[in-house]
């Protein structure tokens, strides 16, 4: 199937400057975002995830910048981009984002319906009776009952996941062509974390939007993705279809956080757990960035570092266990086990 | 489940307020449960729902305003000699939910660890140190670590100095709030496991916070569930999972994000709306249901949920 891709990432690299320090934090990273999907970036906080998307949108911190590659969106090179100027085109119009935390997101001392049709103005050419039923609509449409009285009202009258609708309605009427979610769910309860997902999948299809999501949670991952792609160690390590990952993960690090899962877990018995801490990117990584972690790491995984090994037409991974003339190595019991018998439910 | 099993702690119609007259709440309402020695017993619920004001109620953090807190045939609420709240005090410890909050950024890791034992009479300097050391390797850090800052360490080993903290006061009965949300995934794992080996090893009881039931369901015995500082349902692990009763914990159950794609994408919230409850003749009480299962409900939902429970 042909997709047409919206964004299109080239061999990024992303360094800090740090204390006179250089820290690498995207190594190398292509993507291409296909129009219309849900594609979700998994990874452990310092994987480079959130840096990764800021840079769509020229995000970064001050000590930060592109160090190379390209950023492609409608023909235009992003990371060219050098005055603010360029970047107010693209942010929000074209791309938004939702936060984790709606309690920091938010202009405590405006009303929320000031806030959204501030972005309406702004964006949609629309202004005085007009830009409020426009908000009035869209508050509808995230969910929250009694618009007109509620838009009147402060953040701090909103509980945290009220909050977190009244940002989605901020970033959708931007009417952007990407929305990126950055843990939209995190700090939320469970049952609220359900509708708020619920809830961006309904815009996504009211609204056409293509929605990259950023978390650490398998269980969201399962939850809203087309796609998966896996970093570790500012580096997509595995790309794939959302089953292929869960199902069929082919690199040890996939591999490594699909066990120590607890749902997969033998109540009783040890839970697989992963040894040591990332590595530290001050220093050039050789190899594999995974391989110190990875007790069956080969000696190739050490000197040098795996290109990508396509799996299927969807699916790729960067390891040398992909290769041909690499031995056998069996995924990890909890893996196949996810892939046979899924994970206990309720009921 | 035996009935001889040794009672730990138990908590009997606990009320916990904050605010004065007028303003008056009530976040934790008429709540009771036992903990049995060297198990793990768990308290979900949702932000606000009132779990962790009844673990700091436990260790004497926040007063209670009716009912009592018996540890080991003591009464340990309300006004108690200076004597028992000392030993309440090293009986009883607490490991936090933030490892980047909880430790003090300007002591190292040797004050940290050892701050309990200043309590009381002073252990001579040696003796000490050696406590320390102990205990950092219990939970699999180095001694030399002692005379670090925490800054100098990652989440997952802060955590860890954290359990050292508690374990250096030997104690039976530690409460744990929420000990590992904020962690990654991969050191989740590291955690848990070394309270569950620590538990093996000394018998230790948990009283386990959180609000997340996939974590819950692998490493607690018994499960309660609370809304609003109502404990709505308690049970051991898997029966609360095979069969929910209350409508609020089928909600939460149902929430649950699955790591599994073909599960997830399949699967039926059940919304939970508190207004489906008629309690203003026939008043809700808390009831054995069948043996270990406890729930609350009226008359009339106690009827059905008997019906689900003999089917």
């Amino acid at each position: 199937m042909e997709r047409e891709t919206i964004l299109s990432v080239r061999d990024l690299d992303v360094k800090f400057n740090l204390r006179g320090r250089k820290l690498h934090a995207i190594r190398g990273v292509s993507l291409d975002l296909y129009k219309g999907e849900s594609l979700a970036i998994v990874g452990e906080s310092g994987s480079g995830k959130s840096v990764f998307v800021k840079t769509f949108m020229g995000l970064l911190d001050a000590n930060g910048w592109v160090d190379g590659g390209q950023i492609l969106y409608k023909g235009e090179d992003l990371v060219q981009f050098n005055t603010e100027k360029q970047w107010l085109k693209m942010r929000g119009k074209e791309i938004a984002m939702v936060l984790q935390d709606p309690m920091t997101s938010l202009n405590p001392l405006k009303t929320i319906g000031s806030q959204i049709i501030e972005a309406i103005e702004l964006h949609q050419n629309m202004h005085g009776e007009e830009a409020r039923k426009e908000m009035l609509s869209i508050l509808t449409d995230v969910g929250i009952a009694e618009p007109e009285r509620r838009s009147k009202q402060y953040p701090h009258e909103f509980s945290g996941g009220m909050r977190q609708r009244v940002v989605i309605a901020i970033a959708v009427a931007c009417r952007p062509k990407i929305l990126i979610c950055d843990e939209p769910t995190t700090a939320l309860d469970v049952t609220i974390q359900a509708q708020i997902l619920n809830l961006i999948r309904n815009l996504k299809k009211k609204y056409e939007l293509t929605t990259v999501y950023i978390t650490h949670d398998l269980g969201v991952v399962a939850n809203v993705a087309d796609r998966i792609a896996v970093m570790y160690a500012g580096d997509i390590v595995e790309i794939g279809l959302c089953e292929e990952v869960f199902y069929q993960p082919k690199h040890p690090y996939t591999w490594a956080l699909l066990s120590s899962l607890p749902q997969l877990g033998v109540k009783g018995e040890p839970l697989y757990s992963i040894h040591g801490t990332p590595p530290n990117l001050f220093n050039e990584v050789k190899g594999d960035a995974f391989a110190p972690r990875n007790p069956r790491a080969l000696k190739i995984d050490f000197e040098k570092r795996p290109p990508y090994f396509q799996v299927s037409e969807t699916h790729k991974a960067r390891t040398w266990l992909l290769d041909p003339r690499a031995p056998k190595i069996d995924p990890p019991e909890a893996v196949l086990k996810l892939a046979s018998e899924g994970v206990k439910g309720y009921e | 489940m035996s009935d001889e099993r040794e009672v730990l702690l138990s908590v009997n119609n606990l009320d916990v307020c904050f605010g004065k007259r007028n303003n008056r709440f009530k976040a934790v309402d008429n709540v009771s449960f036992d903990i049995y020695k060297g198990e793990t017993f768990g308290l979900v619920g949702e932000s606000g729902s009132g779990k962790t004001t009844i673990g700091r109620a436990i260790i004497r953090i926040n007063p209670t305003a009716a009912g009592e807190v018996i540890f080991k045939g003591e009464r340990i609420s309300g006004k108690i000699s200076k004597e028992l709240d000392r030993k309440v005090t090293r009986q009883i410890q607490m490991i936090f939910q933030d490892p980047m909050a909880s430790l003090n950024e300007r002591a190292k890791v040797d004050y940290i660890v050892s701050e309990g034992l200043y309590s009381g009479e002073r252990l001579p300097e040696a003796e000490r140190k050696a406590k320390v050391e102990k205990a950092l390797m219990e939970v699999g850090l180095l001694p030399e670590f002692a005379s670090r800052f925490p800054h100098e360490f990652s989440g997952g080993q802060r955590q860890r100095i954290g359990v050292a903290r508690a374990l250096i006061m030997q104690p039976e009965f530690i409460i744990a709030d929420e000990p590992i949300s904020a962690l990654d995934v991969s050191i989740r794992a590291q955690v848990l496991n070394l309270l569950s080996e620590l538990q093996k090893e000394r018998g230790l009881t948990y009283l386990f916070i959180s609000h997340d039931l996939s974590v819950m369901r692998f490493i607690c015995d018994r499960i309660a569930v609370i809304h609003k500082g109502v404990l709505v349902e308690l049970a051991e692990t898997e029966k609360l999972f095979a069969h929910p009763l209350h409508p609020y914990t089928r909600a939460l159950l149902s929430a649950i994000p699955l790591p599994d794609p073909a599960r997830e994408k399949n699967k039926k919230l059940e919304v939970y709306d508190p207004s489906q409850h008629d309690y203003s003749v026939d008043k809700p009480e808390w009831v054995e249901i069948e043996p270990g299962h406890m729930v609350w409900g009226n008359k009339k939902e106690l009827d059905e949920y008997r019906k689900i429970v003999n089917e």
